[in-house]
């Protein structure tokens, strides 16, 4: 069991409301991940879940069961710390040993756990050592093996990779997700970093100022972001935005001026638009294609970084900052002009207000 | 061995040019050496004249360590004699001890052959002295004084304020520490504001308070006001500070009960400040006098401080004893110093107060 | 770690009882939650406080304006202001022998002239100490631990240690008679037995205070006197222009705190000296402790009444210390 269920839930510091009406369904053994920038509320939401902070409103559920007066203890959630936040006087099997023995279980299911967690994290080895003694990596072993011993029905993961150096995160990462898979418990991992939340989702919440922008699979976010802060946010490099207007509209299709005076006809869907509206248009950086045709817009390269797989170019156009992955080896320097067919990649066209209109589907194939 | 004289005596002039002697040098050495002497002189000088005996005690000139003058049972005589040295006209020495003395001439014997007189000028002979210690200043004043008593007055009352004053300011420093609550600001200031009130200006009432109570003439009544103190708070609570909350909310997630956070958790965390806080409770209650002075009638119930200044302060001071219970007084004080001295140090430099 | 050490032992039976009293706590923790445990946290010290702190505070006043000998308070007689005209009551205000209470007069005179001796030496020498101890030495804290000393030891050994030494036939006798001078019974004598006072507690508390600047004087960046060196400043330009200066907060602190120590001064002088000879080294705490506890005539309003008037002596001193204090932290956090 791990169903967990937010209805309308609110959180405010005194005058500061952290967080804003939030509802959201975490199904049993799903791994969601919430993410947004930093000081968005992420922490709070998840401490909220945990019982560390009482809402301000709206109710919490676990498992059918209203849990908004029940206290951290009794909730039978575990939670990894960004800090790991272990006993620094209790040796690893002693931390590992505290919630349990709280909980009055016996000594032989103790050690038995104990052991049986040490083993599937291969911690074995330095058991006996207090966490001062151990490295980075070690220590966040021992910060989940804590989490696992206690058999939560469902772990709370704060941006626990986050004190880790690159490479470790990149690793401890795939462990996570195979942990996952073999413990089938619900986990809810909080982080601001994207491509964390990327691979290891389920789903993905995106949270701005207290709020959920959207939740939906890594793809989903990826092909049809909600608006366009999500759309900004999910994606490396972050996707460009130029300015656009709306000058011709027909059944299915619209044509679009660009700030350099260059039109596109775009598939509109069913989206409503009236000409003259002010739009802007989204294009991830790996979607750009280079083209021959002078016709073309033409962006002026200030920095061109080679990265040998991938050639990564700035440029300006019309005013507006582009950034472009091209594949391969580019023969280009900063100081070029080079032409993009805007009409071929896949475009998010955003109103006003951010939200997406349509999702221009492009043909770059 | 030039290398070491030259790091003891590193100075200025080496320091930069290697010329001579700068006078902040030759100040520095005579403030330290002068520091020196009369910083441990009194104390050395109190630790010598407390193996003295009472007649050694009264003598003057004194002598530094403790010297008796030796005395020798001759056969033949009831009474102990006094040994000395006798130069002889052949200008040979002589141990020999003193029958009577009849103006400026001693009669004198020898000790191994009583039978023979000797007649020596009593400028030439000077008495036998030997190194003794008079143990009997330490011993009996426990057992025929109360000595026994008091010393176990000041251990009791030092031992358990001390333990009190870790419980009771621990447990309000976790709480101003670690939980945000109404009043909180409030109870700080009152902590606060205590640290102005020192016993001086609340003795009277306080005195009233601990005789309705019916604490007057107990040791609880010395313990109790003393362990609430607001230094001991304000240590304790700048140390917990440091302590991350992160680890108050993982030991919750465990089930751990706030009581459990602070006794399993934050006071293991503590355990440096806390050490600090005991050295000076201990210094403190040891120390205490004006107090127990106030509130400890009975002499049965004198802690060391008390019992003996009630008796350097009688009419006949019995200063062999006094001195030696003094010494003994200090002991505990001077263990605190030689291996903890370092904590205390760092401690008042920390917190700037004593 | 496979024998038990004495703490691990001495710690069985204090886990017992925190084991047994563990299960009470946690229902009170589940009936008041854990804001409720935080004020059963505070309960203790609170209670203390209020009990032998502010309680006593309280009453003092209402015993300053009450008369007779009795200690219950509902046994005395209100009398208003009286004991504060009796202790204000003199023919002539500058000279203490026309007032009624001549001995609080006395008492605050020797006082006042104690605090300002004993301050103005204690931070000259404690300041000298903590500059010379701050300088590059050998066995820098053993140097410390000699000053420091004294500071650990209690009053009544302090005082009897010097009672001993300053006695007729004492250490310091003996040292004159080595120089051929006559020995001379200093606590018989009015002058020397109130300097011997200050001298005595100067041996007894120097080495706190200086402890105290040493610790502001490491604390001052050692790339100013890198620098200063480098433009080749003289040594006391260095002390005045940059020490001292920086030092001043620290020092402010150090002498505000010598003086509400030194407002108080009781416990060695009480024991070496008993205030005597005649009234000569009489200061207000024993002044205050006399009046309220040991004479036949005692009066213990008069005592709270005088006890007040130090307590609003010592309030300013802490109010102006908070000040400082205050100011040094803001300070520091920018
Ligand atoms: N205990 C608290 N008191 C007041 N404000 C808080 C508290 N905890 C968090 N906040 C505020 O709530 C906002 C969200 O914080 P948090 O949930 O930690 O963000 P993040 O998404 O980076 O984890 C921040 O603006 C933070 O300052
Ligand atoms: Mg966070």
């Amino acid at each position: 069991m791990g169903e967990i269920k937010l209805t309308d839930v609110k959180k405010s510091f005194g005058a500061l409301a952290v967080l804003k009406d939030i509802d959201l369904h975490i199904r049993h053994g799903e791994f969601v991940v919430f993410v947004g920038p930093s000081g968005c509320g992420k922490s709070t939401l998840l401490r909220t879940i945990a019982g560390l902070e009482k809402v301000s409103g709206g109710e919490i559920e676990i498992d059918g069961k209203r849990v908004n007066e029940v206290t951290a203890a009794d909730r039978g959630l575990a939670m990894v710390f960004q800090s790991y936040a272990l006993y620094p006087h209790m040796s690893v099997r002693q931390n590992l040993a505290f919630g349990l023995e709280n909980s009055n279980m016996p000594k032989a299911e103790i050690t038995e756990r104990i052991n049986e967690a040490a083993r599937m994290l291969e911690i074995e080895a330095y058991m006996d050592r207090r966490p001062g003694q151990l490295s980075g990596g070690q220590r966040q072993r021992v910060a989940i093996g804590r989490a696992i011993v206690r058999r939560p029905t469902a772990f709370l993961l704060d941006e626990p990779l986050s004190n880790l150096d690159a490479e470790l995160r990149v690793s401890t990462r795939a462990e996570l997700a195979a942990l996952h898979g073999r413990l089938g418990s619900t986990m809810i991992y909080v982080t601001h970093d994207q491509v964390e939340a990327m691979t290891l989702a389920h789903r993905i919440v995106v949270m701005r100022a207290g709020k959920i922008e959207q939740v939906g699979t890594p793809l989903e976010l990826y092909n049809e972001p909600a608006n366009r802060f999500v759309a900004g946010f999910i994606g490396a490099p972050h996707m460009n935005f130029l300015k656009a207007e709306v000058v011709a509209v027909s059944a299915g299709s619209a044509t679009l001026t660009f700030a350099g005076g260059y039109r596109a006809d775009l598939q509109s869907g069913q989206a409503k638009l009236q000409v003259g509206d002010k739009v802007t248009v989204g294009v991830r950086p790996q979607h750009l294609v280079v083209s021959g045709d002078p016709q073309h817009p033409a962006a002026k390269l200030y920095l061109v970084e080679a990265l040998g797989s991938e050639t990564v170019v700035h440029g300006d156009i019309g005013g507006e900052k582009l950034l472009a992955v091209l594949p391969g080896q580019q023969r280009l320097n900063a100081g070029d002009r080079v032409h993009f067919d805007l009409s071929k990649p896949v475009l998010h066209v955003f109103d006003d207000n951010g939200h997406r209109l349509f999702t221009h589907p492009g043909s770059g194939g | 061995m030039g290398n070491v004289a030259r790091f003891i005596l590193r100075r200025r002039g080496a320091h930069g040019s290697g010329k001579g002697w700068h006078w902040t040098d030759v100040f520095t050495w005579v403030w330290l050496i002068g520091g020196l002497i009369i910083m441990f002189g009194p104390a050395v000088w109190l630790v010598f004249s407390s193996l003295k005996t009472p007649a050694a005690l009264a003598e003057f000139p004194p002598s530094i360590l403790p010297y008796v003058t030796s005395q020798a049972t001759v056969e033949g005589y009831d009474k102990p004699l006094m040994l000395y040295n006798a130069t002889m006209p052949d200008g040979s020495t002589r141990v020999l001890a003193e029958v009577r003395r009849i103006g400026l001439v001693a009669q004198m014997v020898d000790p191994n052959a009583p039978g023979e007189i000797v007649k020596v000028n009593i400028n030439d002979r000077s008495p036998v002295r030997t190194m003794s210690f008079a143990t009997n200043n330490y011993t009996e004043p426990f057992v025929h004084f109360d000595f026994l008593r008091y010393l176990w007055n000041s251990v009791f009352v030092t031992v358990v304020a001390t333990l009190i004053t870790l419980v009771v300011n621990s447990m309000a420093a976790f709480a101003l520490s670690k939980y945000e609550f109404k009043g909180r600001s409030l109870a700080m200031l009152v902590i606060l504001a205590t640290l102005m009130v020192p016993l001086s200006v609340i003795m009277v009432p306080l005195y009233s308070i601990i005789s309705t109570l019916g604490l007057f003439n107990s040791l609880w009544g010395v313990i109790l006001p003393t362990v609430a103190t607001p230094t001991g708070v304000f240590i304790l609570r700048q140390y917990m500070l440091t302590i991350p909350d992160e680890l108050l909310d993982a030991a919750r997630m465990d089930k751990a009960s706030e009581w459990q956070i602070y006794w399993r958790i934050v006071l293991p965390l503590t355990a440096p400040a806390l050490a600090v806080l005991a050295i000076f409770s201990v210094v403190w209650r040891w120390n205490d006098f004006l107090w127990p002075l106030i509130v400890l009638s009975r002499r049965e119930l004198y802690t060391l401080q008390v019992g003996l200044s009630i008796y350097s302060g009688e009419l006949n001071v019995q200063w062999h004893f006094i001195l030696a219970m003094t010494v003994v007084t200090m002991i505990p004080v001077v263990l605190v110093f030689i291996f903890l001295q370092r904590f205390i140090t760092t401690g008042i430099a920390g917190t700037g107060l004593k | 770690m496979t024998t038990p050490s004495l703490s691990s032992l001495l710690m069985v039976p204090v886990n017992a009882v925190m084991r047994i009293i563990e299960a009470p706590l946690r229902r009170l923790q589940k009936a008041t939650g854990i804001g409720g445990m935080a004020a059963f946290f505070l309960a203790p010290n609170m209670l203390i406080f209020g009990i032998f702190v502010l309680l006593p505070l309280v009453i003092n006043f209402v015993y300053s304006m009450t008369g007779g000998t009795a200690f219950f308070l509902s046994e005395r007689d209100f009398i208003g202001g009286a004991q504060y005209s009796r202790l204000f009551e003199c023919q002539n205000y500058l000279d203490p022998m026309s007032c009624q209470e001549d001995a609080f007069w006395t008492a605050v005179g020797n006082t006042f002239w104690f605090v300002v001796l004993q301050v103005s030496l204690m931070i000259l020498t404690a300041l000298i100490t903590a500059l010379i101890l701050n300088r590059e030495l050998a066995a820098r804290s053993f140097w410390r631990a000699v000053f420091f000393f004294p500071v650990l030891l209690s009053p009544v050994v302090v005082g009897l240690i010097w009672k001993w030494i300053l006695q007729r036939q004492g250490l310091l006798n003996f040292g004159l008679y080595q120089f051929g001078m006559d020995p001379y019974t200093w606590l018989t004598d009015r002058n020397w037995t109130f300097a011997a006072t200050i001298g005595v507690s100067l041996w007894a508390h120097m080495g706190f205070y200086a402890l105290i600047i040493l610790a502001g004087l490491q604390a001052i960046p050692k790339d100013l006197y890198e620098a200063a060196e480098m433009d080749g400043t003289k040594p006391a330009r260095v002390f005045w222009r940059i020490t001292l200066p920086l030092l001043a907060p620290n020092l402010l602190v150090v002498v505000v705190l010598a003086l509400i120590k030194s407002v108080q001064v009781f416990d060695e002088i009480y024991v070496l000296t008993g205030g005597g000879p005649g009234t000569s080294t009489l200061f207000l705490t024993q002044y205050i402790y006399e009046t309220g506890f040991a004479s036949a005539l005692r009066n213990p309003g008069l005592a709270a009444a005088a006890s007040i008037l130090m307590g609003g002596v010592l309030v300013v001193l802490t109010l102006i210390q908070l000040g400082i204090g205050r100011r040094g932290e803001s300070k520091g956090k920018r």
